[in-house]
C-alpha cells in the first residue's frame, strides 16, 4: 500500500498543508526544525492513532488551535480510501472514512499500515521495558486491529484494580494504626472479581504477545544478519511476570522465558490460570504497594546478543543494528506473514506491505549500516524518509525530493 | 465572569452532565432571551420531574408510583428478572419486545475509580427479593464494558450457588460501550441467545 496523499490543518507547525505523495522512495530535505517529522508523524498517526514523540494529542495541535485535522488517501492495489482524523484534545477525537462518520477513531486502524524508524528507536535496546512492550503491542493492532478493544479493556482493568488495590492498602494501613482491620474487607470481596478479568483479558494480550514474539524471531535474526557484520546471533525471548517472587515482586526467570524456545501451543486457558495463581500469591504484596504487579502489564520482550543480554552488553553500533532489526522484522512480518504460521497471517494478500517511514536515521548510522539498510528497504512500495541535508540520503534511495521549509512544501524533483 | 444570577445560571447548567463551559453560556443566554412562557414551562417540568417522579420501591425504575408500570403490570412474569445498571437500559431493553419479565435496576456498577462497591448499589434489595423462590431465572443485563463485565462476574457469584439459572446477554453487543447504544435487533439477538454462566 502506500499513501497518495496527506493534508493537515493545525497539526504541529502547520496551518494548512498538502502533500502529494507517490510510491517509491520520497525523501522530505530541510533544516532543523522545518517540520519535516510533523509530516511524517502525521502519516503514523493515521495507522496508530499515537505519535511515535508523544503520548498525549495536545502537542500535535498547533498552538493557538482548538484541534488539529489529518487527512490521508491510502492506495491499496486498486481501491483506495480516504481517512480523516479530527484531533480534539480534552474531548473524544473524530473520525471518518471515505467522508462518512464512523463511531470511534479505532475503526480506522488497519486501513493504513506504517513501520517507522526514528531516532527514539535506541531507547528500544538501551531503555525501559515499556517501549518494548509498546513495540508489541503496536505490531499487535496493525497484524490485527481489533486487539485494539483487548488492549484497552486491559488498560481499564488495570486502572480499576489498581484504585481497589490502593484503597485496600490505605484501609488496612489505617486499620493497622487503630481502627478495625475489618475496614478493607468490602474491597477486597470485589478483588477476587478484578483478579478474574485480569487473568481472563491478560491471558489473550499474554498469548498474543508470546506468538507475535514467535514470530518475530526467525526475521529479527535474518536482518539483524544483514544490516551488523554477522557477529553473534540475534535472539528474541519474551519474560513474564507469572513467576514473579514474593521478595522483590520481581519477575524471576519461568519457562516462558528461554531465549528462541517457540511457544505456539501454549493456551489461554493454562495462562488464565497461572496468572491467577501469581496473583493469588502476590497478593499481600499488591495490597500493601497498591500496585498491579501480576500481568502482561509487567513483562519484558527479551534482546538476546550472542547469548547475552543486548542491554547492558551490546556496543552502540550493534544496539543501532538491533533496533533495526526490531523495525526491519516487523516490516517482513507485515508483508509477509510467516511461512509456518497457522494463525492466518499469512492471508493477508497483495497490498498489505506497509508504508516504510525512516525519519532522520541515516544521519545516526555509520556508513556500513546506513548503506545496508538503504539497500534493505529500497524495494519497498513506499519509503518516506527525512533528513536535514540531502547528503544524509542514501544513494540506493533514489526517487522525489521534497524540500520543506518554514511550513512550506516544494517538490523539487 | 458575570454579575450574580447571570453566573449563577451559567454555574449550575455546568454541573449538568455533557454541558461545558461554552454550551453553559450559550444556554443561559438563550434563556435570558427566551419568552418568559417557555421558560416557565421549563421550569415547571424540572419542579414536577421533582416532585412526582420517584424510584419504583421493588425494582428501583423510575416511577410516578410507588411501583412502576412494569412491576405492576399483571401479565408479566415473575419468574425471570433482568439486572441492568440504570432506568435508561430498561427502556432500551423494552424497546425490544424481546423480554416478559421484572427488572432490577443496579443505580450503577462496581467502579473502584469512583468508589462504587457492591454495598452502594441495589444489591440486597435484589437479594430479598430472590428470596421467597419464585425467581427461577436472573438475566444479568449490564453493560458490555470492562465495569459491566465485572458486576456481572459479581452477581453470578453469589446467585450461581443459590440454585438459579443465571444467565448474560450473548456477545455480538458493541464491545466496550453501553447497553443503550445498542440498536434494538442486536440487543433483541443478545436477549434471545442469552448464554448460561454456570460458575
Ligand atoms: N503544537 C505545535 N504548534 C506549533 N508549532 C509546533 C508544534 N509542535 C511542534 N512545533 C514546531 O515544529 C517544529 C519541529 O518540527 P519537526 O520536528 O517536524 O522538525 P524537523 O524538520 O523534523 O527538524 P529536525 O531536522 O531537527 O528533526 C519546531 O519548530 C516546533 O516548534
Ligand atoms: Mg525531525
Ligand atoms: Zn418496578
Amino acid at each position: 500500500m502506500h499513501v497518495s496523499h496527506l493534508s493537515l490543518t493545525d497539526y504541529r507547525s502547520y496551518e494548512q498543508v498538502e502533500l502529494p505523495l507517490e510510491p517509491g522512495v520520497s525523501a522530505l530535505v530541510g533544516p532543523n526544525g522545518q517540520g519535516k517529522t510533523n509530516l511524517v508523524e502525521a502519516v503514523g498517526y493515521v495507522a496508530t492513532l499515537g505519535s511515535h514523540r508523544v503520548s498525549s494529542d495536545a502537542a500535535l495541535v498547533r498552538a493557538g488551535a482548538s484541534r488539529a485535522v489529518v487527512r490521508l488517501r491510502a492506495d491499496r492495489n486498486d481501491r483506495s480510501t480516504l481517512v480523516e482524523l479530527e484531533l480534539n484534545p480534552g474531548k473524544a477525537n473524530r473520525a471518518q472514512v471515505n467522508r462518512s462518520p464512523v463511531r470511534r477513531p479505532r475503526d480506522v486502524l488497519g486501513i493504513l499500515r506504517t513501520v517507522l524508524f526514528a531516532p527514539e528507536d535506541l531507547a528500544l535496546v538501551k531503555g525501559d521495558p515499556e517501549g518494548r512492550r509498546r513495540l508489541l503491542d503496536e505490531l499487535a493492532v496493525q497484524v490485527s486491529p481489533r486487539i485494539v478493544a483487548v488492549l484497552s479493556d486491559y488498560d481499564r482493568v488495570l486502572r480499576q484494580r489498581g484504585a481497589l488495590l490502593k484503597s485496600a492498602g490505605a484501609a488496612r494501613r489505617g486499620g493497622r494504626r487503630g481502627g478495625s482491620a475489618e475496614d478493607s474487607a468490602p474491597d477486597l470481596r470485589t478483588l477476587d472479581v478484578w483478579d478474574a478479568k485480569l487473568a481472563q483479558i491478560g491471558a489473550q494480550i499474554l498469548r498474543n504477545r508470546v506468538r507475535l514474539v514467535d514470530q518475530l524471531r526467525p526475521h529479527v535474526a535474518r536482518a539483524y544478519e544483514q544490516v551488523s557484520d554477522g557477529q553473534g546471533a540475534a535472539v528474541l525471548g519474551y519474560r513474564s511476570s507469572l513467576e514473579a517472587s514474593v521478595d522483590d515482586g520481581r519477575p524471576a526467570p519461568s519457562p516462558l522465558d528461554e531465549p528462541g524456545v517457540p511457544h505456539l501451543d501454549v493456551s489461554i486457558e493454562l495462562l488464565e490460570a497461572q496468572l491467577l495463581e501469581a496473583m493469588s500469591r502476590m497478593r499481600r504484596q499488591e495490597i500493601e504497594r497498591g500496585v498491579n504487579l501480576v500481568g502482561p502489564h509487567r513483562d519484558d520482550l527479551l534482546l538476546h546478543l550472542g547469548g547475552m543480554p543486548a542491554k547492558g552488553y551490546a556496543s552502540h553500533g550493534e544496539s543501532w543494528s538491533y533496533a533495526l532489526a526490531l523495525r526491519l522484522a516487523s516490516y517482513e512480518l507485515l508483508t509477509h506473514g510467516t511461512p509456518e504460521d497457522e494463525t492466518g497471517i499469512s492471508g493477508w494478500g497483495d497490498g498489505a506491505e506497509p508504508v516504510l517511514i525512516l525519519d532522520d536515521v541515516f544521519a545516526e548510522l555509520d556508513s556500513r549500516r546506513r548503506g545496508r539498510l538503504a539497500t534493505l528497504v529500497a524495494k519497498a512500495e513506499q519509503v518516506l524518509v527525512t533528513a536535514a541535508v540531502a547528503e544524509d540520503v542514501p544513494e540506493q534511495l533514489d526517487g522525489a525530493r521534497i524540500d520543506v521549509m518554514g511550513g512550506q512544501v516544494t517538490r523539487v524533483r | 465572569m458575570y454579575e450574580g444570577a447571570v453566573q449563577d445560571l451559567i454555574d449550575e447548567l455546568g454541573r449538568l452532565p455533557g454541558v461545558g463551559p461554552k454550551s453553559a453560556q450559550r444556554i443561559a443566554f438563550h434563556l435570558l432571551a427566551a419568552d418568559p412562557v417557555d421558560v416557565r414551562r421549563l421550569v415547571d417540568a424540572l419542579t414536577e420531574v421533582k416532585a412526582r417522579v420517584q424510584f419504583c420501591t421493588v425494582c428501583g425504575n423510575v416511577s410516578q408510583e410507588e411501583h412502576c408500570r412494569v412491576c405492576r403490570d399483571p401479565r408479566r412474569s415473575n419468574e425471570v428478572i433482568c439486572v441492568v445498571e440504570e432506568p435508561k437500559d430498561v427502556v432500551a431493553i423494552e424497546r425490544t419486545r424481546e423480554f416478559r419479565g421484572k427488572y432490577h435496576v443496579l443505580g450503577g456498577a462496581i467502579n473502584p475509580i469512583d468508589n462504587v462497591g457492591p454495598d452502594d448499589l441495589r444489591i440486597s434489595e435484589l437479594m430479598s427479593r430472590l428470596a421467597d423462590g419464585t425467581v427461577t431465572e436472573v438475566i444479568l443485563a449490564t453493560d458490555p464494558n470492562v465495569e459491566g463485565e465485572a458486576t456481572s462476574t459479581y452477581l453470578a457469584r453469589l446467585l450461581v450457588p443459590m440454585g438459579l439459572r443465571v444467565t448474560r446477554l450473548a456477545s455480538g453487543l458493541p464491545v466496550g460501550g453501553d447497553l443503550e447504544y445498542a440498536d434494538e435487533v442486536t440487543l433483541g439477538r443478545a436477549f434471545e441467545g442469552r448464554r448460561q454462566i454456570s460458575a
